[in-house]
């Protein structure tokens, strides 16, 4: 585990060598500049040689912001260390800045600190000389290591239109000063340049070296941050890459969709591989149509997808009212963005738990699972998948546009067959055994399958009996509810309580969920080394809420939430102890406990990072 | 692209005894006397019979109304969804399930209100399923709302005075949207021309709607006496590729026009007579693309290929 360290110099190995243990990298422009790009291919290199890594991208608000506009700052963060790294960290450490503006972007949202580095293209010395002036001033005011750097007249050694390339001539700088490896980031070009024309990627791949060559010859800055001496054998993708190849790996063959970021991007990936892998993404009119037809599709066959954000999530529900009613097998992956309405659709935000619980008409139980790392996200699709069809239940998998766009390697799974959906079943169905054959117990019951002789019956979203038929006896109504929810207890019994991080007693406990795991352990293992007696605990499953939770809380004096959503604080106008809206998952935890939970939230749509949560432990335990 | 027809698929009969009309009974349907849409359950159960449809290999899929209670009457498998979306359920049933008879039963509020986005869609996806619009002109199920199809004038509960705007003509909407293939109209009155219409509907490849033009007694009393008892009332368009009558049930029009079906602008002219009700094949094309072909290329692969597969994807992100 890294923990929270300023510009964490160690030691001289060489000349100009420091060798150091983790770094946050930037990359800032204005959009459409390639930075993102460049970002990813360094932080891939970086995987490829081993290291721990994890990006954040920087999207503006706008799709199309105005050039070197403070608020369009757009680009990438790139923590980079030498074991495994979970979180997008503090403050940057070194930063390359196309123009001096978008930094103040930057600077407003604490990115940066004394000491960081910043690589500036100087070309703006010329054509914005006021600005550019007053920028300098206030950023070495601010004690930032300003380096000016002639960036596009560099580019122009090589191409005649320097916006199309300077990303990979920047590219070439990061990989010098951090001691890349070469050979991979030209491997890295062809990836990235693989539809293009040779000369697109030779003229990429000259301005590669030529920023290389260009550190090594003009910059005093060198860092090595070795990587593990084994880190076995890892892939490295973005949370909705990982979730697109669960898919394909849980056997899933049916994802009916309508676009919406940040959910979008598992569609692509999936209409990419599934032309190979077998399958097909059905792009819908709507969200409702998008649902309806995954719903279709489980009905007549196996458990089908369905993937969406916030807007969409809301025009769903009266489907999942329906797919938990009628009992129909379904996934539902919510990368869930600011809200509420079309709120924040690039952010981050964690605010779609109690609508994905309580959403719908009536009571409507349903499984709810978060994965809390890039890794989870691949694995927790088998497991929805599975879920879903054993307990004959919708599943939903509430991701975030953090993990959705972080990029990190993790161990690489083994794809086999028992994660896999069997095949549909079109043996005759029993005549004796109903459609809704609820076991007493569990609720569990066996669905038929079209196809399937004497199975007939009419799935219907009315109150209905065993066999389906509609039915306004109260009795049944109260029967078939019962039978629903008890799944859901069924579920729990499969589970164990969670592992607390940290001591299992003490001074504070964070409870999170999602994607705040690495920041939250990060800021809780840097508070430890300190003496201070805090620990956390992580959530993965929702619906039902793990077990033990009460017996763990209260080896706790303090229990809190860290999470990205809504919730009043305590001393604003008119907020009290008893008119407090809690965060989301505080509120279920003081229903479901009974013990006083307090929570940390915002909704500043910006991923937590450790020192934050830092602050607030030595806040409340002051 | 699929190599065997759409009845060799759906209609391997498992070396049964031959199904009677019977077999597609389930339970009393509880319409009103005199409902239209008892006339049309009739017919559907003919056509399986006619056709022998293997009933687990058949699926109802409607929406929410009188009209869509339709599936608890088959002994087939049913999907008795939510108001206005049974086209994107069938679509997910076809697109999974090539080898299934796909029917959809829907009702005017149904199909060309809550659910206008998806028919619309449904058209163009042309995906290859039977489609029955019941068009009462009014809700039914929720008692006597007006209904897009509600002609203007009509006194509702919502409209008490009379409906202010002139009605949607639901032949015209299909035949405008692209890709539309099956476009046909009949009357709950005329059983014969029904079940000829339903069989043509069942027959064409792709996706086949046919709006019936029902009475709903309860509500809108006695709407279609006049056009009952006058003859010249409907319109019947016959051709040789179209919807055929027997001699003895053509005789009973008085108005009989030769229209041939692969004409669409002559099509979309007849559905706006004004002065009586044309019924018969307004429009079909055999050869329009369907969008439930496409779905089957790619499903159904054998695991081990899609191990394979999966496998050379996690190669590119190998570290
Ligand atoms: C989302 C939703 N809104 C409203 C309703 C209430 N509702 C049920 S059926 C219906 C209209 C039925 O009219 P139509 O589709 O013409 O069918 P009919 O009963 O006439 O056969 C309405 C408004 C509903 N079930 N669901
Ligand atoms: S209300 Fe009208 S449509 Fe409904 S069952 Fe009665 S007659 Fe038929
Ligand atoms: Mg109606």
């Amino acid at each position: 585990m890294i923990t929270t360290q300023s510009f964490p110099i160690e030691k001289e190995i060489k000349n100009r060598s420091i060798t150091v243990s983790q770094h946050v990298v930037e990359i800032v422009s204005d959009s459409g500049e390639g930075a993102q790009k460049a970002g990813q291919s360094f932080g891939s290199i970086s995987a490829k040689m081993g290291n721990g890594v994890w990006t954040v991208e920087i999207i503006p608000a706008e799709i199309q912001p105005p050039a070197r506009s403070r608020a369009g700052a757009s680009g990438i963060r790139i923590r980079i260390g030498s074991e495994k790294v979970t979180n997008m960290g503090d403050h940057a450490n070194l930063v390359v800045a196309l123009n001096e503006q978008v930094l103040y972007g930057r600077i407003a949202q604490d990115a940066y600190t004394k000491d960081t580095v910043i690589l500036l293209e100087n070309k703006w010395a010329l054509k914005n000389k006021e600005e550019y002036t007053t920028a300098l001033a206030d950023f070495n005011a601010k004690g930032f290591k300003v380096i000016e750097i002639p960036m596009e007249a560099e580019c122009m050694k090589y191409v005649s239109d320097a916006k199309k390339g300077k990303n990979m001539w920047v590219l070439g700088m990061l990989c010098e000063i951090y001691n890349r490896d070469i050979t991979k980031a030209e491997d890295q070009i062809r990836e990235v340049f693989k539809k293009k024309s040779e000369k697109v990627f030779e003229d990429n791949v000259n301005l590669l070296h030529g920023g290389y060559n260009w550190a090594k010859e003009n910059l005093d800055l060198n860092f090595e941050i070795p990587p593990p001496e084994n880190a076995g054998d890892q892939i490295v993708m973005n949370g909705n890459e990982a979730m697109a190849m669960g898919v394909m790996a849980a056997g899933i063959e049916v994802c009916a969709m309508y676009p919406i970021t940040p959910a979008t991007s598992i569609s692509h990936k999936l209409a990419e591989c599934f032309e190979n892998a077998g399958g097909i993404v059905h792009q819908a009119e709507d969200e409702i149509a998008a649902i309806g037809f995954a719903i279709g599709s489980s009905y007549a066959g196996k458990t089908a997808l369905t993937v969406t954000s916030g807007p969409g999530l809301a025009l769903k529900t009266e489907f999942i009212g329906l797919a938990v009613m009628a009992e129909v097998p379904l996934v539902i992956i919510d990368v869930q963005r600011g809200g509420p309405s079309t709120g924040l659709p690039t952010k981050v935000e964690q605010g779609d738990l109690l609508a994905a619980l309580y959403g719908e008409a009536g009571d409507a139980p349903k499984i709810i699972i978060a994965p809390s790392t890039i890794e989870e996200c691949f694995h927790f699709v088998i497991k929805a998948r599975k879920l879903a069809e054993q307990f004959r239940s919708p599943v939903f998998i509430l991701s975030d546009t953090n993990l959705a766009t972080g990029v990190s390697p993790f161990p690489r799974p083994k794809i086999n067959v028992e994660s896999f959906a069997s095949p549909i079943d079109q043996s005759t169905w029993d005549k004796n055994v109903s459609p809704f054959d609820w076991d007493p117990k569990t609720g569990i019951s066996k669905r038929p399958i079209p196809g399937q002789k004497d199975g007939m019956y009419t799935l219907t979203g009315l109150a209905h009996d065993e066999d389906s038929k509609v039915a306004y006896e109260p009795e049944i109504n109260q029967k078939s509810s019962e039978a629903r929810s008890r799944k859901i207890a069924a579920v729990l019994q499969t589970l164990k309580p969670p592992v607390v991080n940290g001591d299992e007693s003490g001074d504070l406990l964070l409870v999170g969920w999602g994607s705040t795991k690495g920041a939250i352990e990060e800021a809780v293992a840097t508070a430890r080394k300190s003496g201070v007696k805090v620990s956390s605990l992580h959530l993965h499953f929702l619906s039902p809420m793990e077990p033990g939770l009460e017996d763990i809380f209260k080896k706790f004096k303090k229990v809190k939430t860290v999470e990205l959503n809504y919730s009043d604080t305590i001393g604003d106008p008119l907020i009290t102890k008893k008119s407090r809206r809690y965060a989301q998952l505080a509120w279920l935890l003081r229903a479901h406990t009974l013990v006083d939970v307090d929570c940390y939230s915002n909704v500043f749509g910006q991923p937590i990072n450790p020192s934050k949560v830092l602050d607030m432990i030595k806040e409340k335990l002051k | 692209m699929l190599e065997l027809t759409h009845d060799d698929l759906c209609n391997m009969s498992h070396g049964e005894t031959a199904f009677s009309i019977d077999d597609y009974k389930k339970g009393v349907p509880r319409w009103c006397p005199g409902c239209g849409d008892n006339s049309v359950l009739n017919s559907v159960q003919k056509l399986c019979k006619d056709k022998q449809l293997v009933p687990e290999k058949t699926v109802f899929v409607s929406g929410i109304g009188c009209s869509s209670r339709f599936p608890h009457y088959m002994n087939t498998y049913g999907f008795h969804g939510l108001h206005g979306r049974a086209f994107p359920v069938a679509e997910g049933v076809k697109f999974r399930r090539p080898d299934l008879n796909v029917f959809v039963i829907t009702g005017d509020g149904d199909c060309c209100s809550i659910g206008t986005a998806h028919w619309i869609h449904a058209i163009r996806y042309n995906m290859n399923m039977t489609v029955l619009l019941l068009d009462n002109s009014i809700y039914g199920l929720t008692k006597k709302q007006t209904s897009p199809t509600s002609a203007t004038g009509t006194k509702s509960n919502t409209h008490p005075k009379g409906s202010v705007l002139p009605p949607i003509n639901p032949i015209q909407t299909t035949l405008s949207v692209s890709n539309a293939s099956f476009v046909a109209q009949t009357v709950d009155w005329k059983p014969a021309h029904v079940f000829e219409t339903i069989k043509a509907a069942y027959e064409h490849p792709g996706f086949s709607f046919v709006r019936v033009i029902q009475r709903c007694p309860k509500f809108m009393g006695d709407l279609y006496e006049t056009t009952i008892a006058d003859q010249s009332a409907l319109t019947l368009l016959t051709h040789e590729n179209g919807i055929k009558l027997d001699e003895k049930a053509e005789k009973s029009f008085k108005n009989i026009i030769q229209h041939n079906p692969s004409d669409i602008n002559k099509g979309r002219e007849y559905a706006e007579m004004k002065d009586s009700i044309p019924i018969g094949l307004f429009y079909q094309n055999k050869n329009a693309p369907r969008y439930d072909e496409y779905g089957a290329h790619n499903i159904g692969m054998p695991v081990t290929e899609r191990i394979t597969a999966i496998n050379k994807e996690l190669d590119k992100y190998a570290v």
